[in-house]
């Protein structure tokens, strides 16, 4: 087995009185997909905001390829391989959909500091950021402004920034949140095809049972901001306490 | 060439395309196509005002910042021709050392600011530069032995630059004199000015401000450390507005709290950006134009108005030049209630 390339040890955060996340310890490693699932509330996207610097843990570590990350900012993680999805859409509203993703390829390559040349004439930029849309089938889309996008087409954006981003580490906060029954397999067909790659360590929060059971090598389960569960899909699904808890009501709903 | 020159981000509309090539070529013709000093003024505070405009742009309209220190940085270049001009006395070599030792210090103040406040909530930091520009106001006007206070200081130039120095050569029947080189030399830096802030906001960097500005925290999220973009963005602008300033002392030979620190100065900055069109450096230029000649000849006209309305009644009374800056009010007011987007957002949009 590959050694963990994202890891967090006893992480832990509070707001004021309330544990969000109580010492979540859970090692990830390349070539996985691992599901995180649990009721709303839980501290699933607490814990995304934890590991990808949003907030700042109370206590406990990070580990991104064994190096304690836990002290760097949100941007200078971005840079060391963390690549997050969002729940709620959160791109660049009045840019278009081509420079939104240039933007991002941008930030990679590290270009953000040139004040004199003209952004229009970094080809090698636009032509990266185009292969990836055409990857999120927004091709079409590409001059449009994003704020005028349909719901479905800006999910597909988020995941496009991500994809721009080149990480290591892939976080999918409900990917297909709101996405209408033809427009989610382009999304989970991307998923797919990133956990193919073994290099690719991937997080996928996610409520629907179908996408869980098609994708995931591995399911952790959060409950009141505690790991109560991690394992196979299978031997997950069939504990007690996650079926009677979580599951059932969430098949019941598919 | 030209294409390159304006960085690939041309006025996009043809309205807006003859306006600004009608602007230019007054501009670049200005002394000579309307001879007399007070058109020159005119011409000179236009040019000098687009400038300081787009440089107040690229903070609001491009990284959205809301400052208003902005006329502390036209200052501090002002300031620092004078001061150099008082202690090292008359020569080029005094000029530009102060335009480029004020323009130093606008920088470093702006990165002071910058690193003490962009990290926190955007209406402190308004009020933080608020309380500066106050600071260096009173300042200013208490420093007397240095800054001369509320007199200001008369500024020497090369003699090169003043009425007094006549070349042989008439042009358009007026005769080439210190001032109108002086007013190239304005119109000259300020044309390579606006084209350098063109080409920032059209850099991967200015597309790093505008990311910015419509979502912070994701471009926090892919990478970019916003606070560094912040004020390298808010330096920048500094920079420039103290060249601008620099140049207006270079044209004025002369500098006080009444033409460079006044807070009515920062004001009319934020109508300018207003009315031309925040985000588009281009507003700078229609904004800058349209404010300038209002506040010139909105009062001439006026009187010739209120002489045709005479045998009317109450008319001519509203008409009075006295009365110039409430219809400069209505005007704006008309003006944002027309183009909330500015002039320019306006004009781009139906093109």
């Amino acid at each position: 087995m590959p050694s963990p390339s994202l890891e967090t040890r006893a992480l832990t955060v509070r707001f004021g009185g309330h544990v969000a996340v109580n010492a979540v310890s859970c090692a990830f490693r390349p070539g996985e997909l691992t599901a995180i699932v649990g009721p709303n509330g839980a501290g699933k996207t607490t814990w995304f905001n934890l590991i990808s610097g949003q907030i700042p843990a109370t206590s406990g570590q990070v580990l991104l390829d064994g190096q304690d990350i836990s002290r760097l900012g949100v941007a200078a993680r971005t840079r060391a391989g963390i690549g997050r999805a969002f729940q709620l859409t959160n791109l660049f509203p009045a840019l278009s959909v081509l420079e939104n993703v240039r933007l991002v390829v941008q930030a990679r390559r590290g270009a953000g500091f040139s004040l004199l040349t003209m952004a229009a004439s970094r080809r090698d930029l636009t032509a990266e950021a185009e292969q990836i849309l055409d990857r999120v089938r927004l091709s079409s889309q590409a001059h449009q402004e994003v704020r005028a996008l349909p719901h479905g087409d800006q999910r597909k954006l988020e995941v496009a920034l991500m994809l721009a981003l080149k990480p290591k580490i892939f976080m999918f906060d409900e990917p297909t949140a709101g996405m209408s029954v033809d427009e989610s397999p382009v999304i989970l067909g991307l998923i797919a095809e990133i956990k193919a790659d073994p290099n690719a360590t991937v997080l996928l929060v996610e409520h629907k049972m179908d996408v869980i059971r098609t994708l995931a090598d591995r399911i952790v389960v959060l409950h009141n901001g505690t790991l109560v569960a991690d394992g196979k899909p299978v031997e997950v699904m069939a504990s007690d306490i996650v079926q009677e808890a979580y599951m059932g009501k969430e098949i019941e709903d598919v | 060439m030209v294409r390159f020159l304006l960085s690939g981000d041309g006025p996009r509309s043809l309205i807006l395309s003859v306006i600004v090539a009608l602007i230019f070529v007054a501009l670049a013709t200005a002394p000579f196509l309307f001879p007399g000093s007070r058109s020159l003024e005119v011409a000179a505070r236009i040019a000098i005002f687009i400038v300081l405009v787009a440089s107040y742009d690229l903070m609001l309209g491009y990284a959205g910042i809301v400052s208003f220190a902005h006329t502390v940085f036209f200052g501090l270049g002002a300031y620092g021709v004078a001061l150099a001009g008082a202690h090292l006395g008359r020569g080029w070599g005094a000029l530009a050392a102060g335009a480029l030792g004020g323009t130093a210090v606008a920088v470093a103040v702006a990165f002071v600011i910058a690193l003490f406040s962009l990290r926190v909530r955007a209406i402190f930091f308004a009020m933080i530069t608020m309380a500066v520009a106050s600071a260096v106001a009173v300042l200013v006007s208490q420093l007397s032995w240095l800054t001369g206070g509320e007199d200001g200081m008369n500024i020497t130039i090369p003699r090169e630059l003043t009425p007094a120095f006549r070349l042989d050569l008439e042009i358009f029947g007026t005769r080439v004199t210190g001032k109108i080189l002086n007013y190239y030399l304005v119109f000259l830096c300020c044309t390579v000015l606006f084209l350098l802030l063109l080409r920032v906001v059209n850099s991967p960097f200015g597309r790093v401000l505008q990311a910015i500005r419509e979502n912070a925290f994701r471009a926090e999220a892919v990478g970019y450390r916003v606070v560094i973009y912040r004020t390298v963005a808010t330096c920048l602008s500094a920079g420039v507005a103290a060249l601008a300033g620099s140049l207006f002392a270079i044209w004025l030979r002369y500098v006080g709290p009444d033409t460079t620190l006044a807070s009515e100065i920062m004001i009319d900055i934020l109508l300018m950006v207003v009315i031309g069109g925040m985000g588009t450096i281009w507003g700078a230029v229609v904004g800058a134009t349209i404010f300038v000649l209002a506040q010139n000849y909105l009062q001439t006209l006026m009187q010739g108005a209120a002489d045709a309305t005479a045998a009317l009644p109450l008319v001519p009374d509203l008409l009075n030049p006295d009365r110039w800056l409430l219809w400069l009010g209505v005007l704006f007011i008309l003006s944002v209630y027309f183009f909330p987007t500015g002039i320019v957002g306006r004009l781009r949009a139906r093109g």
